[in-house]
């Protein structure tokens, strides 16, 4: 089966639809899935639910699907670099499920497992508890949170070899791995797309049975917080 | 004189021990690091690292490599890089010793409210929740009183909750407060600070 696409848009063909779940990788800035979140843009699909930590930033990310009102729905644990997520948010245009950033991974990768539900203390007693099971193990009380399932997974990766093996590079793996599991169909758009043999077999972050699509493209790489030191201060 | 943010952060240092995994969080928590003088301690950023280094020197900046604070940084000989549901698994599981994290208000039960002022500021809880759930031991570090000088450290809670029972040190700029049975205990008084001082600036109930 041949998974690599020539671009972004060929590799989004027949994928989507207006009001469909995406999950999709990155912390931040880092690690986006950037190139298919502008073909997404360009093919004007609506309504989309984005399970996705963050929302990018106004100009970048997911933040460029905001600016085009495509976004219904974002299930995300901090928005806090995004002018005008926040804007639709508080004005209601937006809707926002605030989810723990360990309970939106976990959600990804137990709906990636084939698990529907875990329990887990996080936001036990706050009202990210609210209307959730509650059930005590050991003398503890957990609450219950759902599997993500999502319609399609969008990802950004190091490197792939032809048969979807990914490889990531230092913290841009982030949520990309659970993001990736959860979809019923992942595309993942990386920045080198290397022959089949040459990534370590031991040292394969993600499995090519997890990746259906595949595309290489230069990426901007935006970095939101640029901190530096001075060569005397070391 | 009450603490300044590096000397609360130096307090704030003595609390960790040599071979502790340790989460900083946003702010006065990051100076944390400064202080740690011989003691081997691991830094973990929850968005999948072990082992963090400072920041890097101008123009060696890597867009890949960044904190939880989304801020550039370095690696070290001894880090290792993971997912976001791994880096969470260790937190949930019981491995990160310790967190030291800031607070918009504490109460003398252990309930901590860092991420939401309602109808006002909305960024999310981020990695918080989780980690207050999920460490062995939550240090709070954060100014005793708000910029109206309203005690911040309260009975009970006004706003939204990150984590219920789960704070067990509280450092500020006038000293270090433990959370024991029936209130808080004080433990130091940051140099000049009288011990009328700290209890006029606290809300909470404080028991001897």
């Amino acid at each position: 089966m041949k998974k690599i696409y020539a671009n972004a848009s060929a590799a989004l063909d027949g994928v989507l639809s207006d009001g469909m779940l995406i999950a999709a990788g990155g912390f931040g800035l880092c690690g986006i899935p950037e190139l298919l979140l502008e073909a997404i843009k360009e093919s004007g699909v609506k309504d989309l639910s984005f399970a996705s930590n963050n929302a990018g930033v106004d100009d970048f990310g997911i933040g460029i699907l905001l600016q085009t009102k495509q976004v219904k729905k974002m299930i995300s644990s901090y928005v806090g670099e995004n002018a005008e997520f926040m804007r639709q948010y508080l004005s209601g245009e937006l809707e926002l499920e605030f989810n723990p950033q360990g309970t939106l991974a976990e959600r990804m990768r137990a709906g990636g497992a084939g698990i529907p539900g875990f329990y887990t203390k996080t936001g036990v007693g706050t009202v990210i508890a609210d209307g959730k099971e509650h059930k005590d193990f050991n003398g503890e009380t957990y609450i219950m949170e759902e599997g993500i399932f999502a319609d399609l997974a969008i990802v950004k990766a190091w490197k792939a070899d032809d048969t979807g093996n990914l490889v990531f590079r230092k913290t841009a793996r982030n949520f990309n791995v659970p993001a990736a599991t959860c979809g019923k169909i992942c595309i993942a758009e990386v920045e080198e797309i290397v022959p089949r043999g040459s990534l370590d077999p031991d040292s394969i972050h993600l499995p090519g049975i997890y990746v259906h699509r595949i595309i290489q493209g230069s990426h901007e790489k935006r970095i939101e917080q640029r901190t530096t030191r001075k060569k005397e201060d070391a | 004189m009450p603490w300044d943010r590096n000397q609360m952060a130096a307090r704030a240092a003595e609390e960790l021990e040599d071979g502790m995994y340790v989460n900083l969080g946003i702010g006065i928590p990051t100076l944390v690091a400064n202080y740690v003088g011989d003691k081997d301690i691991t830094l973990q950023s929850e968005n999948g690292m072990l082992g963090m280094g400072p920041f890097p020197f101008e123009g060696e900046e890597d867009a890949d490599l960044i904190n939880a604070g989304k801020q550039t940084i370095t690696e070290l000989s001894r880090t290792s890089y993971f997912d976001s549901a791994t880096s969470f698994a260790m937190i949930r599981g019981g491995k990160i010793a310790a967190a030291i994290l800031g607070a918009m208000e504490v109460d003398e039960k252990g309930d901590l409210a860092n991420w939401m002022i309602p109808g006002k500021l909305v960024k999310g809880m981020g990695g918080a929740m989780d980690l207050v759930a999920g460490v062995g031991r939550v240090i709070v570090v954060m100014d005793h009183t708000n910029k109206h000088g309203d005690s911040k450290v309260l009975k009970e809670c006004t706003l939204p909750l990150t984590g219920q029972g789960v704070v067990d040190l509280i450092i500020t700029n006038l000293g270090v407060l433990d959370v024991v049975e029936g209130g808080l205990k004080i433990v130091e008084l940051a140099e000049g600070v009288s011990d009328a001082d700290m209890r006029a600036a606290t809300q909470a109930t404080i028991v001897d």
